[in-house]
């Protein structure tokens, strides 16, 4: 029974991790790229999921909707960009935390006024509605399996794209030194609007899976951002690896937590103590697991510019 | 260049003002302003500790409010005991509740520090965004840690039957008394900072943040420094947060979400980054602006959001360059 449970939690950490991963590697490309820290990324994340959830009904298609939310999340993200962030790329990180910042708040508001204060509850597509049996006797969630095939899709399409292709040479050559890479009359500027498209795609892709599972609500994008920058500060700021790599430890690392300690805890003390000492704790490791990290590596797991 | 005279005139200006406005605001009719300017002062302190680091530190901390809501659990923890009779702890020795403020005040400060300390402590080992992501990150698992405390109330938090009691004829219910005890601290605590920044402590944390490596090469530890002014700026905040918790009579999570460190950090850039007063004058514009755009519409938010972005971009010096005619002094 305790190792069938922890094959389930298993693959839940590994659902939220490569959600997380979707999340981080936009974040990071972003910060690799462009020296640039966007707390709007979480904005991307909660309008791919209304877009979905928008869509959903119309096209009577789960997949559809994600596939028409997709480009427009992506264009909201290069008119961000083209509009408020590009002056911001050579000022101080400080000036870009308070203008995305700025950013949060108008998204929010707007969303609440396109779609009101009310979370907003969309349903996986009918033939993933199901459950799956994993080994038998395991039921699990089959839209939940199918997050994460999607995640490890996304993870080798931007392994192939960085590794082998043109854009993916000059994402690289961007990181390493933009200066050459502009005197070598590369347009930098719309290599930049392309990257800020492409993270914030991944962005509404994360959040377009997130929707059936959670609810799609106002906010929803923050809590998952500060998740994200917990993976992003393990795995090495700008490595899209080590965003891989954190987001599937912070996943795996998060859910155990949340599914063992109360049950570790209870057989120490008394089970009302337990479950709510328990649920704190379990909030808390992956702050402790990054501490730790941090304690050991400064830099993170794999730091890009080493 | 810093304008010395203007300064002092705009200093004095300022607090001539706050002194007087109790009984302007009495005389107008308008008492609901003396506990809106009241929320100013308490925020401005906060603010102010946050500039401690973030304008003469150079340490940008996205997760300030989590010190202010440790400040304002102490008090309401303490409190709370009070109401239900039962001790805080009874090993190794029987601590009982209690509403002194002379004792839960400077604990406040205290467990701000020491939080402080912690947090500072790990993320000081690193610089730029990481030092961003990592503050906060801290303040949400202080977030999470103050949901999971169910003896105090978990997420709906602990609301306050008695005020801090001071010296008998002192009584914090009367609202410009409470006013004036605030002003009072927030003056105190100016001070104090503006002596620190200007002696040799300060004078380091100044050279840390304009070139740490020269710092080192004459023989300094910018890390210990930097952790000592953090931990300064902890119990700051922790104070604000104990006065906080008196003016709204309840402690909550809410106290330390990472919109309020946001707030924070914008209160401190639109005062002017590394002025002391400019802060306070920020909490001021912030509030108050808050305030106006509330009463003009209920989605007041998407018209703030753009006015940041555009203070941003366009305003760098902060109100306080305006006013008093300048900006940190190295730019």
């Amino acid at each position: 029974m305790t190792l069938l449970l922890l094959i389930e939690q298993g693959l839940n950490g590994l659902q939220l991790g490569v959600m997380l991963f979707l999340m981080a590697a936009g974040l990071t490309l972003v910060f690799g790229i462009m020296d640039m820290i966007n707390l709007a990324h979480g904005s991307f994340y909660m309008v791919g999921a209304y877009l979905t959830a928008t869509f959903a009904p119309v096209f009577d298609s789960f997949a559809l909707a994600v596939l028409a939310a997709l480009p427009l999340a992506a264009l909201v993200g290069m008119a961000v960009e083209v509009v408020a962030l590009r002056t911001l790329y050579r000022r101080e990180h400080l000036d870009q935390v308070l203008a995305t910042f700025g950013l949060i708040l108008f998204f929010n508001e707007l969303v609440r006024i396109v779609w009101g204060p009310q979370p907003i509850f969309l349903q996986p597509p009918s033939w993933l509605a199901g459950t799956v049996e994993i080994i038998p006797g395991v039921p699990y969630p089959a839209f939940r399996l199918a997050i994460i095939a999607v995640g490890l899709a996304v993870a080798v399409f931007l392994y192939l794209l960085i590794t082998r292709t043109r854009t993916g040479m000059l994402i690289r050559a961007g990181a390493s030194n933009r200066e050459m890479l502009g005197a070598l009359g590369v347009d930098v500027k719309r290599l930049y609007t392309l990257v800020f498209g492409l993270g914030a795609a991944l962005a509404a892709l994360a959040g377009a899976m997130a929707g059936p599972v959670l609810a799609v609500q106002v906010g929803m994008g923050e809590s998952v951002l500060i998740l994200t920058f917990v993976v992003i500060v393990i795995g090495g700021l700008g490595s899209v690896r080590g965003a891989l790599v954190g987001a599937l430890l912070v996943g795996m690392v998060d859910t155990l937590a949340r599914a063992l300690l109360p049950t570790v805890l209870r057989t120490m003390m008394p089970p009302s103590q337990a479950d709510g000492m328990g649920a704190s704790l379990a909030s808390m490791t992956i702050y402790i697991l990054m501490a730790a990290v941090l304690a050991w590596k400064p830099r993170g797991l794999f730091p890009a510019h080493a | 260049m810093r304008d010395h005279g203007r300064e002092t005139l705009a200093v004095l200006i300022g607090l001539a003002f706050l002194l007087a406005l109790p009984f302007l605001a009495e005389a107008a009719g308008k008492g609901f302003y003396v506990t809106l300017f009241t929320r100013i002062l308490i925020f401005g302190l906060a603010a102010v500790s946050l500039d401690l680091i973030l304008g003469y530190g150079g340490m940008v901390s996205f997760g300030h409010a989590a010190f202010v809501g440790v400040g304002a659990y102490a008090v309401g923890i303490l409190s709370w005991h009070v109401f239900d009779g039962s001790p805080l702890m009874t090993w190794p020795v029987t601590l009982e509740g209690t509403e002194n403020a002379f004792v839960v005040w400077p604990l406040a400060m205290l467990m701000g520090g020491l939080f402080a300390l912690v947090i500072g402590a790990i993320s000081l080992r690193t610089t730029g965004i990481s030092f961003i992501m990592i503050t906060l990150a801290f303040a949400q698992m202080l977030f999470y840690l103050a949901i999971g405390l169910r003896k105090y109330g978990g997420e709906d938090g602990i609301a306050l039957y008695n005020k801090s009691q001071l010296v008998p004829p002192i009584d914090l219910f009367d609202r410009t008394t409470f006013y004036y005890v605030c002003l009072g601290l927030l003056v105190a605590f100016l001070a104090v900072c503006r002596r620190l920044t200007r002696s040799r402590f300060g004078m380091a944390v100044q050279g840390a943040r304009i070139n740490e490596r020269r710092m080192k090469a004459l023989g300094f530890s910018p890390y210990r420094y930097k952790l000592t002014a953090f931990v300064i700026s902890g119990a700051g905040a922790g104070l604000s947060g104990a006065l906080l918790a008196n003016a709204a009579e309840f402690v909550g999570p809410a106290y330390m979400s990472w919109q309020r460190s946001g707030e924070l950090i914008v209160m401190v850039v639109l005062g002017g980054m590394g002025t002391l007063f400019g802060p306070v004058a920020g909490a001021a514009a912030f509030l108050l602006l808050e305030e106006w755009l509330a009463d003009l519409t209920e989605h007041w938010q998407i018209i703030l959001g753009p006015i940041l972005l555009f203070v941003v971009v366009f305003a760098r010096r902060g109100l306080w360059g305006w006013v008093a005619g300048q900006g940190r002094e190295d730019r």
